[in-house]
């Protein structure tokens, strides 16, 4: 909250704070996609509780894929549970 | 400064809290101030039921509950047998009873005046139903002078303003009551 | 603008419908019922242009309404009791959240036993809540607070919801000759609402954040300056509707009526008959010290009426229980730094309805001139004779 100035009742007016807080680095596991298996399906867009994941174009293949924005995915591999083509696994995070 | 406090007691179902409410529009329509309220109590179809209404001269600041009236309505005489209604009456004051006769149960009542009038059959020839609460009013308003005649008649219109018909019956029962009395 | 017979409840909807409300969400309850049945009736034969929302519980109404005023809606509930001992979570959440709600309260006692008669315990339960609180007197006062209260809350050093309180049954089933002000003067002297934080897809914000220990601290004691200082605005808004509406209700905080030596400090309904005593000269040397607004409590106020009379009786239509009275303890605080400060006694009169009547407050300003400062009693009913 701005320390400053308070509006009434706590209002943040200057949103956005969630965005400057990558947490990507409260990781310990990654999840890779492997994308030959991947058929962009869509589930674990769905499972994600952090909305990390997007199905979309990436380069090499015709088909939309799923994508993970690391900035923010903090690693609880719901997605790698939920994956029915068994297409994302996990490493341990290097740091 | 004067101020009249009229009790209106009758059964649950029967009108007697539309009664003073009637009665305060009237007084209000005729130039006074006034004021009227129920019983608070639960109100179950067929139990004695009170309401009070104040009418005065100046504005009433009063907010207690009516304990001895100047004058007490009573829309249906066999609740007399159960009801202690001279305790509810000022000395001095008047008990007017919807009954084909003076009701016996207040003969020995001392320093009160005891009117009766048969609003039953009044109202069962001109409304076709024995829809006493409001046009015991014209027998008040005839005895206390304290309403006109016109003034009540404004106030069912008020009241009734969605059911013309209903208006229309009370206010001439209202008026056969009122000018029978005064004779 | 000619007054008219009319019931109390339908006085509050008639006004209420003259206030430009654009949400209002009600759960009927006793002796609120007639309010929210006459809104109801409003809304169906197209007399208020507004969102009614029919909602299942008064915890919903209120959330509605919070929701609504947070989105820019100017909103209206009422309830009692009960139905306001349920809202309690969200009562606290639209004060910290500094949204101008206005509810009013038919007040009634909370269970248990269950009783539906009046009186002050369940707004006072709520005083500590951050709401502005007005207790009137009168179906008119009722009427004219209403308009107020929205003038108050809406104001943007005030931002504080306000309840309006009046007495069940008393003043919500009387009919008493009362002035509607016209939609065209309401609208004008309330203005558009225009609340500076609304909810708005296009400018996003957050509303009730988490507050850490010293967020929430800091937050909080901007809470307690804004409900202080909203005083200011509770007596110029009153100063200005009695300029525009012509009615008067002492300074908007406080009225006092009377002289005499003795104070009887009073809320309500009840501050009539004290006044009729008094015009009639049957209370011996009283005055009435009438607190209108209880939240915020006009102590300095208070204590520049109190401080030189001969004894100050309480009378409180509540109590907190293990204590006394909740206004007899506020009243007493007041007077601690006074040298030469009165007696105070505290009788706890009314409650669940019991009339208090002439009898009684006979009884209360003789007893009261025996007993030593500090005396509480609860008058039950008992000590007077039923039929005054």
């Amino acid at each position: 909250m701005p320390k400053t100035k308070d509006l009434p009742g706590g209002i943040i007016i200057d949103v956005g704070s969630t965005a400057r807080n990558k947490t990507g680095s409260w990781r310990t596991f990654r999840p890779v996609v492997d994308l030959e298996k991947c058929t962009g399906c869509g589930i674990c867009e769905k499972f994600c509780p952090e909305g990390c994941i997007t199905i979309k174009k990436v380069k090499g293949y015709d088909k939309p894929k799923c994508t993970i924005d690391y900035d923010y995915c903090k690693g609880c591999l719901i997605c790698m549970e939920e994956c029915p083509f068994k297409a994302i696994s996990s490493v341990v995070e290097s740091k | 400064m004067t101020m009249h406090e009229i009790t209106v007691l009758g059964r649950g179902g029967q009108g007697a809290v539309t009664s003073a409410y009637v009665l305060a529009k009237a007084a209000f329509h005729d130039g006074k101030e006034s004021q009227a309220f129920p019983f608070f109590g639960v109100e179950r179809r067929g139990a004695p039921v009170f309401s009070f209404c104040r009418i005065s001269d100046e504005q009433i600041k009063l907010r207690q509950q009516v304990y001895h009236a100047d004058y007490l309505l009573v829309l249906d005489a066999a609740l007399l047998d159960n009801v202690d209604v001279i305790s509810r009456v000022k000395e001095g004051g008047t008990v007017i009873v919807n009954s084909t006769h003076a009701p016996d149960k207040l003969k020995s009542a001392k320093g009160i005046n005891i009117h009766h009038v048969d609003a039953t059959n009044i109202a069962l020839k001109i409304i076709g139903k024995p829809f006493v609460n409001v046009i015991m009013l014209g027998a008040f308003a005839s005895i206390s002078g304290l309403v006109s005649l016109n003034g009540l008649k404004k106030a069912i219109d008020e009241m009734f303003a969605s059911k013309p018909e209903v208006a229309k019956l009370n206010k001439k029962a209202t008026e056969t009551i009122y000018k029978s009395m005064k004779n | 603008m000619a007054r008219e017979v009319m019931e109390g409840s339908q006085a509050v909807a008639r006004i209420v419908a003259n206030c430009d409300v654009k949400v209002i969400a009600a759960y009927p309850i006793t002796p609120q019922t007639h309010i929210v049945q006459e809104l109801a009736k409003m809304h169906a034969d197209g007399l208020i242009d507004c969102e009614f929302v029919n909602v299942e519980a008064e915890f919903s109404a209120i959330s509605a309404i919070l929701g609504a005023t947070a989105a820019g809606a100017r909103s209206f509930t009422a309830t009692s009791s009960q139905g306001l001992a349920l809202m309690h979570e969200v009562v606290f959440a639209a004060a910290g959240m500094r949204l101008p709600l206005v509810m009013v309260i038919a007040n009634r006692a909370l269970s248990a036993p269950i009783n539906i008669w009046n009186d002050h315990q369940d707004s006072i339960a709520e005083r500590d809540s951050g709401w502005i609180q007005i207790y009137c007197e009168s179906v008119q006062e009722v009427v004219d607070s209403v308009v107020q209260a929205y003038k108050i809350a809406e104001n943007k050093n005030v931002l504080l919801p306000v309840m309006v309180c009046m007495d069940g049954f008393y003043l919500t089933h009387v009919y008493e000759p009362v002035e509607i002000p016209p939609k065209s003067k309401v609208h004008k002297f309330l203005g558009k609402f225009n609340y500076p934080y609304k909810l708005d897809p296009k400018k996003p914000l957050t509303m009730g954040p988490l507050g850490f220990p010293a967020d929430y601290a800091r937050l909080r004691k901007q809470l307690a300056e804004a409900v202080w200082n909203s005083k200011k605005v509770i007596k110029e808004v009153h100063d200005i509707y009695a300029k525009q509406f012509g009615r008067v209700y002492g300074d908007g905080l406080l009225e006092v009526y009377g002289d005499g030596s003795i104070a009887l400090v009073a809320m309500g309904s009840v501050c009539g008959t004290i006044k009729d005593m008094i015009d009639k000269d049957e209370l011996k040397d009283v005055c009435l010290v009438r607190i209108r607004t209880f939240r915020p409590f006009p102590k300095d106020e208070i204590v520049e009426v109190l401080k030189d009379r001969d004894a100050v009786v309480v009378l409180d239509r509540n109590i907190s229980l293990g204590n006394a009275g909740a206004v007899y303890l506020e009243v007493r605080d007041a007077l601690y730094d006074e040298k030469d400060k009165p007696k105070v006694v505290d009788f706890v009169v009314g409650l669940g309805g019991v009339d208090v009547n002439k009898a009684t407050l006979n009884y209360v300003v003789e007893k009261a001139r025996t007993v030593k400062s500090g005396h509480v009693e609860i008058v039950d009913g008992s000590e007077v004779s039923s039929s005054y």
